[in-house]
């Protein structure tokens, strides 16, 4: 079967777009949007079931499928213009490429998602992982003003578009910005730029969690001067306590300002030095894939505490970020399906959401990127997910199964 | 025609007092902010609970009628009007701010809040509501959520979709549920997102969870005046380009100008000056004053003749009452106004304005600026005379080439007013029919029926909608 789908694959797009992974499944690597949609076609009419990945650094490419497609190969920067401070990109441009070319003309794409620099852009979309940016600038969905996406028979459907204010039709992608591969595979996306700030700093303070939840709720209107806001555990700092650590841009006498501001309050607040700052957000970013497993959930800022103390009761630790004006929670470790079926069921009675980020196959199968929705949900999930995917062919788990 | 058994189940619910079926009545609903869509529903309901507006859903997906929500009806693209067999469900009744949060910086409220009430409500707690329609003194949340209104304010503070972090709704079919979450992660896919912008035909929002914004501890109010209309919108792309995000970016040309400084609202700026521009920053005392001494700079490198820092409240407010009260002013030049609604790409600003300015000219037209300059968001108003039937094809045929032409520059036909029924023409201009399909089908995942708000936003030859169903109108006597 394998060898035969090889061989259609090939004669369709080429022997160099094929290609076999270790356990036998094969891969395709279309290099155009027109490719991929040919792929598509060919496989929603052979009935061939698919699993899409970027470069598979992030969320593992390990769900059961007759066909692996991979969007490395649309790794094109199709438009830049600092003047609109748009830019418009393939899917698979690693985020790595994306801000070297963004740093030549001075602009910068307000998003640190957590994983290495070779994950792709749409893999940051299509699993809507934030990082500690978020505060300043918000989720993923609010950087993407459009998008091109193949649905599962082959059909490109957009939304959106280039400029960054647009109402023309529903809003369809909003639904791409976390919506897990399951409404279709992103090729194209149109991005919504900054331009590089006059000044970027970070500045640290060090303490048990209680005592830096509270200093972060006394910082008042600072905290809504930072681009970011975030609390480090120990084991995603690298240091014996946890940390506090906020990140202003903009121009530097504003940025100096707020910082005079944070340094006369009390507890010991202090710059981070230039050469060490990136490299502290880049550990944040790193540290989720020192395991296996990684949730997502979303408090109002005044249930933070309630909330870490209870992912830390359930699962321990880990390495935990949490951005403590936002409310947005990531933790990563290791964890069994009932251990997260457990903290799920007690999140839900609060209200917060909880979004299985990334594990293996297997979990994820067994719960669900999203778990068990609310009433009414599931119909209209599935609903939508037939309209991109009428065959149901492509492998991603959103809810856990019933029952 | 809505039958007396129907008006007689409605009145059953909401009481009699609040059906509204009388020619006279029904008149004053027949048109929205649009002023070339005129059709009276069949009949008017006017909720006053929750629990009435379920009920009235449930009641019409079991009679099998359309129906239309409405706000405050003071939306620019024809979505509030219905036709005649078709029940209007008037919201403006649910006019509760429910809960506020100030810790969490939320508050729940019902969808006929008027948009300027809320940040009234939460004002002394240092909070608002930042989506700024220029109708924010009428318009409602509910009525932001169906359109994801935009406003002055959301160049840096984001529209209505970036405010609204949890619904409550209930779909065509009367089944209740909720949307998103507090804090604003989706529970699921982001169906918040989906819905905000629908434009009244996913469903009904029954309880509106936004975001409030703290109120910014400074703000400066730049007011600069140029030579040309060129010279303004290149300053406009030199501020954007430098990376300072202002609060607001607002142009407005000679011909707003002037019927802003003969109205009531005159707010004194120059007459003589080809285009006026409006910026504002806000934030930190320290971020306000070097990013408008930054902005400054800018506008005066770029020809700015003049830029006038507001220094008081008082001033800022009189500078900003004759933008938002631009479009009142428009009412002196001519009976009618077409607020036309595009966006482009900011760099395209400088030739776009030139070609509205020679398509003004072509169709001999009176076309008035007033727009979002620095999210690209144009609004060319057409003053002209409906009765006048020539004139009439001349706007409708003026308003299209500008379509066209701001699509082709990469721009699309709507940045905040919604497609409605205005607009529906000029969605093959922006998607294709794969696209145009697709959004059909999500609808009617939302819809199955096409009973809510029917006719609207995709082209009917795209979807099977209520009035295209065989037998459906005479499902409604």
């Amino acid at each position: 079967m394998s060898a035969r789908i090889a061989a259609q694959v090939a004669a369709l797009l080429g022997a160099g777009a094929v290609e076999r992974e270790p356990h036998g499944v094969p891969r395709a690597v279309p290099d155009s949007t027109e490719a991929l949609a040919r792929l598509c076609a060919l496989a929603s009419a052979e009935g061939w079931t698919l699993r899409t990945s970027g470069r598979a650094s992030w969320l593992p490419a390990d769900a059961p499928a007759d066909l692996a497609v991979s969007t490395r190969g649309l790794d094109r920067i199709l438009a830049v213009s600092p003047d609109d401070l748009v830019a418009t990109v393939e899917a698979g441009v690693t985020m790595d490429a994306l801000r070297r070319r963004l740093a030549e003309e001075r602009m910068w794409l307000a998003l640190d998602p957590p994983g290495r620099g070779e994950r792709t852009i749409g893999s940051v979309v299509a699993t809507a992982t934030a990082g500690a940016l978020r505060h300043g600038f918000g989720p993923v969905r609010d950087h993407v003003l459009g998008c091109t996406t193949i649905s599962s028979d082959g059909r490109a459907i957009t939304s959106g578009g280039r400029v960054v204010k647009n109402v023309a039709g529903y809003d369809l992608t909003r639904l791409q910005a976390g919506g897990f591969g399951a409404f279709g595979i992103i090729a194209t996306l149109h991005l919504r730029l900054r331009a590089v700030p006059e000044h970027d700093v970070t500045w640290l303070l060090r303490g048990d969690r209680d005592t830096l939840t509270r200093a972060a709720r006394d910082l008042g209107a600072t905290a809504d001067a930072a681009a970011a806001v975030e609390l480090l555990s120990p084991a995603v700092a690298g240091e014996p306590e946890w940390v506090l650590a906020l990140r202003f841009t903009g121009l530097r006498v504003a940025v100096e300002a707020e910082t005079a501001r944070l340094a006369a309050m009390a507890g010991g607040w202090h710059e981070l030095a230039a050469p060490r700052a990136a490299p502290l957000w880049t550990l944040a970013a790193l540290a989720p894939l020192g395991a296996p497993v990684t949730l997502r959930l979303g408090v109002l800022a005044d249930g933070l505490d309630e909330l870490l103390d209870l992912v830390v009761a359930r699962l321990g630790e880990g390495l935990l970020t949490a951005g403590a004006a936002s409310g947005a929670v990531r933790w990563a470790g290791e964890a069994t399906a009932e251990q997260v079926r457990e903290l799920r069921g007690a999140c839900a009675a609060r209200e917060v959401p909880l979004t299985l980020e990334r594990a293996p196959w297997p979990l994820r199968q067994q719960l669900g990127h999203f778990g068990a929705y609310r009433e009414g949900i599931q119909h209209l999930t599935k609903g939508i997910r037939r309209v991109f995917d009428p065959q149901g062919l492509l492998q991603v788990a959103m809810e856990a199964p019933r029952g | 025609m809505i039958g007396p058994s129907a008006l007689d189940a409605l009145a059953g619910i909401v009481g009699p007092r609040w059906v509204r079926h009388r020619p006279a009545e029904l008149a004053t609903f027949a048109m929205d902010g649009l002023p070339t869509r005129e059709s009276a529903p069949g009949a008017v309901v006017l909720p006053g609970t929750r629990q009435e507006v379920v009920e009235v859903v449930r009641l019409l997906h079991r009679l099998g009628l359309p129906f239309v929500a409405r706000g405050a009806g003071t939306g620019l693209s024809g979505g509030a009007v219905a036709e005649p067999g078709t029940v209007m469900l008037t919201l403006t009744r649910l006019n509760r701010v429910l809960r506020v949060d100030a810790a969490a910086r939320r508050a729940v409220v019902e969808p006929g809040v008027v948009n300027a009430r809320l940040t009234e409500a939460v004002a002394p707690l240092g909070l608002h509501y930042a989506p700024d329609p220029s109708s924010q003194t009428a318009c409602t949340v509910g009525g932001n959520v169906a359109e994801n209104a935009g406003g002055p304010h959301c160049l840096k503070y984001g529209v209505t979709t970036n405010h609204v972090t949890e619904l409550e709704v209930v779909l065509p079919d009367g089944s209740v549920t909720r949307l998103g979450s507090p804090q604003g992660e989706p529970w699921g896919p982001d169906l918040v997102g989906l819905f905000v912008g629908s434009e009244g035909m996913f469903g009904v929002a029954l309880e509106i969870t936004v975001r409030l914004v703290p109120v910014p501890p400074a703000i400066r109010t730049l007011l600069a005046d140029f030579g040309s209309v060129r010279a303004a919108s290149e300053a406009v792309s030199a501020v954007i380009a430098s990376g300072i995000v202002p609060a607001a970016l607002e142009m407005m040309d000679q011909a707003c100008v002037l019927a802003v400084e003969d109205s009531i609202y005159a707010a004194g700026y120059p007459r003589d000056a080809e285009a006026v521009l409006l910026v504002e920053v806000d934030g930190s005392a320290a971020q306000a004053e070097a990013e408008a001494a930054a902005v400054g700079a800018i506008l005066e490198r770029h020809g700015a003749r003049a830029v006038r820092v507001a220094a008081d409240p008082a001033l800022r407010a009189r500078l900003w009452q004759g933008r938002k009260k631009a479009f009142g002013a428009m009412g002196r030049l001519a009976p009618d106004l077409a607020v036309q609604d595009a966006v482009v790409p900011r760099s395209a600003l400088p030739d776009i304005l030139d070609r509205i300015a020679e398509i003004r000219q072509r169709y001999g037209l009176v076309i008035s600026n007033v727009f979002h300059a620095g999210d690209g968001n144009l609004h060319p108003n057409i003053s002209f005379d409906r009765r006048d039937a020539d004139q009439a094809a001349r706007v409708h045929d003026a308003s299209h080439e500008i379509m066209a032409t701001c699509v082709a520059a990469g721009g699309s036909i709507s940045g905040e007013h919604g497609v409605g029924t205005d607009k529906l023409e000029y969605m093959e201009l922006v998607f294709d029919e794969p696209s145009l399909t697709a959004m059909c089908d999500v609808r009617q995942v939302f819809d199955p029926d096409g009973r809510a708000n029917p006719g609207k936003v995709v082209p009917v030859r795209s979807c099977r909608e209520w009035h295209a169903a065989p037998g459906a109108r005479e499902r409604v006597a």
